[in-house]
């Protein structure tokens, strides 16, 4: 259970993903980086695969991503690479084509190597309080029904956090 | 559970309210039962007004709401905006777990493949 993925909010604007996996550095940055390698993961929810995934790595180079779903629906993802720092990091903006994030979310992935182990931070930032909200909202609603269970497992943690 | 009842800015509120740590402490211990500020401020090594502080921060998010009748105001934990919040982000974390571990499974190869490389080589 030590590689769990922790993920938070931060602040007004951010969420914060945190994971962490048994390979050098350079390994995930590739994984990160190379279409064919992100293809064979990135696959979002159940039932899509990510069909196109086009990167042109440099500073101010494009990317696309393109999720299908088994019953035909699509969803598109464009998005300019900021600031590449292989293999320690790199930085890019993304929006998808619907817009549901309401702006450009810039996205930051810090790669920290230890013992041949990897934490790879993600920093999602997006346009304003209000766009960061909406997202949650916009997500929410399916949980809102099944609930309890899942408040036990956050006091659970709660009580970890306590604990410690 | 009242789905109408949800506002973003309520759900700032929680999430504000949960960065914390002393704050999800606070919560950590109501979910074991109510207790009063005096309660509250005993393990933590912080004076009354500090709790207080926090507490109000829990109360406008919903989080946590004080007996009004009783003298000693005992404060409770609530379950509803928690569980909102909770129930996006669980939703959020499933996906994500899901491409993580892929990603587990090609590394794995990846690593495979870079010692396999690296043996090939004359050295």
């Amino acid at each position: 259970m030590s590689n769990r993925l922790n993920l938070v909010p931060s602040g007004t604007h951010e969420l914060v993903m945190t994971r962490v996996f048994d390979a050098p550095r350079h390994l995930v940055f590739e994984a990160l980086t190379v279409p064919a390698l992100v293809k064979r993961w990135m696959q979002g929810p159940e039932g899509w695969v990510l069909a196109v995934c086009q990167i042109d790595l440099r500073v101010g180079g494009a990317l696309r991503y393109e999720w299908r779903h088994e019953d035909g629906r699509t969803m598109g993802m464009s998005g300019t690479y900021l600031a590449i720092d292989a293999p320690a990091g790199l930085t890019h903006s993304e929006r998808f084509d619907e817009d549901w994030t309401a702006g450009e979310v810039v996205n930051n992935s810090a790669l920290d190597e230890l013992g041949g182990r990897t934490t790879l931070t993600s920093t999602l930032r997006y346009a304003s309080p209000e766009a960061r909200d909406m997202v949650l909202g916009s997500n929410m609603e399916a949980g809102v029904a099944a609930s309890y269970a899942r408040l036990d497992a956050l006091l659970e943690e709660i009580a970890r956090e306590a604990a410690r | 559970m009242e789905p109408d009842g949800y506002s973003s800015e309520r759900l700032d509120a929680v999430f504000t309210a949960l960065a914390d740590p002393t704050r999800r402490a606070i919560l950590a211990r109501l979910a074991r039962g109510e207790a009063s500020v005096a309660e509250l401020a005993a393990p933590f090594a912080m004076s009354q007004p500090a709790i207080s502080k926090h507490l109000k921060v829990l109360e406008r998010a919903g989080l946590v709401s004080a007996a009004v009748d009783a003298q000693r105001r005992p404060r409770r934990i609530e379950g509803a905006p928690l569980a909102e919040a909770v129930g996006w982000l669980e939703r959020y974390r499933e996906i994500w777990e899901r491409n993580y571990e892929r990603l587990d499974a090609l590394l794995e190869e990846m690593k495979a493949l870079e010692t396999q490389a690296r043996k090939g080589k004359p050295q």
